[in-house]
């Protein structure tokens, strides 16, 4: 792996950090039609930190990879506008991506780092839509990788890489041996921001500017070979109870005379 | 708790009972069983009968007092130096062996950092989904737990045979000490090199790690949480609430924009991304209530905002 290592960041279109959300009326998902959507926030942390690598010149390729309906292939622009060498997009009718579960991409995954010979992959530590914090796991394990997970700083020692990842409670510290699965925490980087004639290069052939478009695959499933069997039944999707509203008080005197009423402070000696 | 009526939900209730059993990861510092481990006890108490499983060095202690928990019926000790630090590559094959000879039908362990870090690497050996930050079982194969940071709640079905659930500590009651009767504790062997596909174990090597002391109780487990954010301009400043914190009994967290600004660590982040709460009271002191804060924290009974904007969301 003299020669850098071969990079895989995982791209997950979820619905933007700052859009509160609504959930059907019937219940079966949460409302996305014209909703703001962008990179999962932990996954534009990974791409960073693979475009770092190649700028210390520990990383030749970076694929960046999304599995998803086709609106999909946006986020694949702005990771290929940051720095990615080119992207490939798995297409999923957009009824089924709603089933995708980490198993699946993992199972997908697996496919594409065995055919693409990647070193590394990086991904983010959990996607704010489903909060699942599983599928760099399940990748590793399909693989038979060794996993380093919530991933705050990352260097390269040799064949290995040393990681240091937040834990509850404080950090630890492991040596994975190479190829391996890291996922990223938020405090690993700083994204940087997709320049415009990066954008530029990205969505068009521009001979004038004499750059050359970045490649982006479109690929189904069945080239995979991968079929989703479901392993979970989605029964319902519900708002969660409804906080009774607060009230406001003018002193400090009556929120403590308040809490005290609730029962809430420690009465303590 | 199986709200099915009449005469299928006693048919449902006994046969949980003859052929339920999960087996529970135990979360321990070697010395001691850490808070959560009580809850995933007590929420794996609804899904039979319980076994776990104390993997770490010099771990005695720690099987010892997980025997004289409630519902808990049989305690597995593997006391291997390769185990002291706990990593998932290691722990991987130890559970899934212990899962195979107890025949279990569900894997159970607290949503911590640690549980949510092996038990996908788990499923994925057994081929299942895994099912993260359970916060009801409605039956052996239904459960609850929250996407969106906690602004929607899924009732999910498991089609797998075998389930592998990490649990919210702060959804279930802590299990208490049994009255009077004790758990056996059986020795079980490190599985070999070549069992169950094997993990290599050189693959990954522990390093070292990194505590935070503090002496105020543990952010998940205190009845009174005391946090601060962006707002209280400076690390010196939370000495103002490590004051009130200790007159209150409490413990102290941060808004992620306190921990990037520096001001506290990054183990005390409230959060999406940091941990859930649910104290009995909250009071946050200069954070304005993102939603990626709010899912850290609205499950607590009581939320007191100190905050000079009036239209902060963490006023509704």
């Amino acid at each position: 792996m003299s020669a850098g290592l071969r990079v895989l960041v995982g791209c997950k279109r979820v619905i933007d950090y700052a859009v509160k959300i609504r959930v059907r009326p019937d219940a079966t998902g949460v409302v996305t039609e014209g909703v703001k959507h962008s990179m999962n926030p932990f996954d534009e942390i990974a791409v960073e930190e693979a475009i770092r690598m190649r700028e210390k010149q520990l990383a030749a390729d970076i694929l960046a990879f999304n599995c998803g309906s086709p609106k999909g292939q946006d986020v694949l622009r702005v990771a290929l506008a940051m720095g990615a060498d080119r992207a490939i997009q798995v297409e999923v009718d957009d009824p089924i991506s709603q089933k995708l579960e980490p198993l699946h991409v993992a199972e997908l995954l697996e496919k594409i780092v065995k055919e693409e010979k990647i070193d590394l992959v990086l991904l983010g530590k959990q996607a704010i839509d489903n909060d699942a914090v599983q599928t760099g796991q399940i990748l590793a394990a399909r693989l038979g990788w060794p996993q380093a997970t919530y991933a705050s700083k990352i260097t390269k020692d040799g064949n290995s890489l040393i990681v240091v990842r937040e834990i509850d409670g404080g950090s630890s510290t492991v040596k994975v041996k190479l190829p391996a699965v890291v996922t990223v925490d938020l405090r690993l980087n700083q994204p940087r921001y997709a320049t415009l004639p990066n954008i530029m290069k990205v969505r068009f052939v521009e001979k004038s500017l004499g750059a050359k478009k970045k490649p982006l695959n479109v690929k189904k499933l069945s080239d995979f070979g991968v079929e989703l069997t479901p392993h979970i039944e989605i029964l319902k999707v519900e708002d969660p109870p409804v906080r009774v509203p607060g009230i406001k008080v003018d002193s400090v005197e009556t929120l403590v005379a308040k809490l005290k009423e609730k029962g809430v402070l420690p009465s303590k000696k | 708790m199986i709200r099915v009526p009449g005469v299928r939900s006693r048919l449902i209730l006994s046969t949980l009972r003859r052929f339920g059993s999960s087996l529970v990861i135990v979360e321990h510092n070697n010395s001691n069983v850490e808070p959560i481990t009580l809850h995933a006890i007590s929420a794996a108490s609804k899904l039979g009968s319980v076994s776990c499983l104390v993997g770490g060095f010099r771990c005695s202690a720690v099987a010892e007092e997980v025997t004289k928990l409630a519902g808990v019926t049989k305690v597995l000790i593997t006391d291997e130096q390769c185990l002291e630090n706990s990593v998932a590559e290691k722990i991987t094959p130890l559970v899934l062996s212990a899962q195979s000879k107890l025949g279990a039908s569900h894997i159970v362990v607290g949503s911590s950092t640690f549980g949510r870090d092996f038990l996908p690497r788990v499923a994925a050996k057994l081929n299942t989904s895994p099912i993260n930050d359970v916060i009801a079982i409605l039956s052996e194969d239904t459960f609850q737990r929250p996407i969106y940071a906690g602004n929607a709640v899924v009732t999910l079905k498991s089609l797998d045979p075998i389930r592998c659930l990490t649990v919210r500590g702060t959804a279930f009651p802590p299990t208490t000490l049994s009255d009077g009767a004790t758990a056996p504790i059986e020795s079980f062997p490190l599985p070999g090199a070549d069992a169950l596909g094997s993990e290599a174990s050189d693959l990954v090597e522990f390093v070292s790690v990194e505590k935070h002391k503090s002496d105020r109780p543990e952010l998940t487990d205190a009845s009174v949480v005391v946090s601060g954010g962006r707002g209280m301009k400076s690390g010196e400043n939370f000495e103002l609430l490590y004051q009130l914190a200790d007159k209150l009994n409490a413990a102290v967290g941060a808004s992620r924009a306190a921990v990037d600004a520096g001001f506290v660590p990054n183990d005390m982040q409230v959060g999406q991304t940091g941990k859930i709460v649910a104290p009995k009271l909250y009071i946050a002191v200069g954070i304005s209530g993102a939603i990626q804060h709010l899912a850290g924290m609205k499950d607590s009974k009581v939320i007191v905002a100190i905050n000079k904007d009036p239209d902060a969301p963490i006023f509704q």
